[in-house]
């Protein structure tokens, strides 16, 4: 790009180049919506993605996401040559709470939906319900995805309506064990498509 | 002003109109970074100016292992010593697959005017660290105690272990909070990034 590219603010007349944009603390990178959607995936440097060195943390936001398959599971993988493959080693941990609209409640850890040193998807919450109003809604927090010294830590918070009308609450922690930068990420239902929803994918700003 | 208005973006050359400014709530203040340090304060930033103030810990590594992750207040004097009560609750799972643990730490709550703590049991081997968030709610209020939430990962050292702690308290006080401190309970903190963001209210 050539031609206009210093600040003129003080000018009254001529042309005036713009202020830079202001953003917030939280830069919004990409949203991808489904639609009947086997996986999801945000991979750096593809399709406006960065998933890199430029945040040093990154935050997915999870919005009314719809399972085709009643009783399904959603999962994410890492992958650290962006895209081809999503299968780096994880340690998770999950905690369940849920109440049923019967008024029957529980909180556990769900060591059956754990994961030791696995390179398979690994679930975020599971026994999502697909009744056509039902829907899970939360958070991915993954930092320093870029670190070529440190493990990957994520922390997730997920609110669904689970098979059997409860009210699910499901806490996940973990880390993808490996010291190359994760450079991709996917989500899917663990059986089925996602129907529908969003993941927003935001990078927090450290200047 | 008269003249050009459309958008271009999508075009090589021209004249091209700058994107809308994003806004957003949440704002960046300050970034500290550890370089074998004994404590980390963010001694400024954190006053009335926003309701609500979150920190991140990025990738906090330490020089001794097996040691405890802390945060303390400070409260109108110059020490990071506010009274609080707090919370502690425990998640692991080892690689091994040997322990699944998920439990309230009654040894891991506190009372009293020492460090909050994160993180228990941070490995020091070199790809180990622990990465978390502190939410603190209306830091200047002289009205209201302090309430905050902390949500933090790690992996434990030998064995390896996925540590998730989810802790929470109230600094009892009404005086205004204004700093923060976090420190190791043994060695320094090698590396790592703190991160202080402002939510407009």
């Amino acid at each position: 790009m050539s031609g206009i590219v210093t600040q003129n603010v003080l000018g009254n007349s001529g042309l005036i180049k713009a202020v830079e944009a202001a953003g917030g603390a939280w830069a919004e990178i990409k949203t991808l919506t489904a639609s009947s959607s086997a996986t999801l995936s945000f991979v750096n440097g593809a399709d406006n993605v960065v998933l890199d060195s430029t945040y040093p943390i990154y935050v997915f936001e999870f919005i009314s996401l719809h399972p085709a398959t009643d009783d399904s599971q959603f999962q994410f993988n890492f992958s650290v040559d962006t895209g081809s493959n999503y299968n780096v080693t994880k340690t998770t941990n999950l905690v369940k709470a849920h109440h049923s609209e019967g008024d029957t409640s529980d909180l556990a850890q769900d060591t059956g939906n754990d994961m030791q040193q696995s390179t398979s998807f690994a679930n975020l919450c599971v026994s999502i319900d697909n009744d056509a109003d039902s829907n899970i809604s939360g958070k991915f927090w993954l930092f320093n995805p870029s670190s070529t010294t440190f493990a990957k830590h994520f922390l997730s918070d997920i609110q669904q309506v689970e098979h059997g009308s409860y009210a699910h609450r499901a806490l996940c922690g973990g880390y993808g064990n490996t010291t190359s930068a994760v450079d991709a990420i996917q989500f899917k239902m663990g059986s089925g498509n996602t129907d529908a929803g969003k993941i927003k994918l935001f990078g927090l700003k450290d200047s | 002003m008269s003249g050009i208005v459309a958008q271009n973006l999508n075009r090589q050359s021209g004249l091209i109109k700058a994107a809308e400014a994003g806004g957003g709530a949440w704002t960046f203040i300050s970034k500290t970074t550890a370089s074998g340090d004994s404590t980390i304060s963010i001694a400024s930033g954190i006053d009335s100016t926003y309701g609500v103030y979150l920190i991140t810990c990025k990738s906090i590594h330490p020089s001794n292992t097996a040691t405890e992750f802390t945060i303390n207040f400070r409260d109108g004097s110059t020490a990071y010593d506010a009274d609080k009560v707090t919370t502690y609750i425990k998640i692991r799972h080892a690689e091994a697959d040997d322990l699944d643990n998920f439990v309230y730490d009654t040894g891991n709550d506190a009372t009293g005017t020492g460090g909050h703590l994160l993180m228990e049991n941070v490995g020091n081997q070199n790809d180990a660290s622990t990465s978390g968030t502190i939410y603190l709610y209306n830091p200047s209020s002289t009205t209201f105690v302090k309430n905050y939430i902390c949500d933090f990962h790690s992996m434990a050292p030998d064995p390896a272990v996925a540590d998730h702690i989810l802790s929470a308290g109230y600094c009892n006080v009404t005086a205004a909070i204004d700093g923060v401190q976090f420190a190791f309970d043994t060695g320094n903190i090698d590396s790592g990034d703190f991160c202080l963001y402002g939510l407009s209210t």
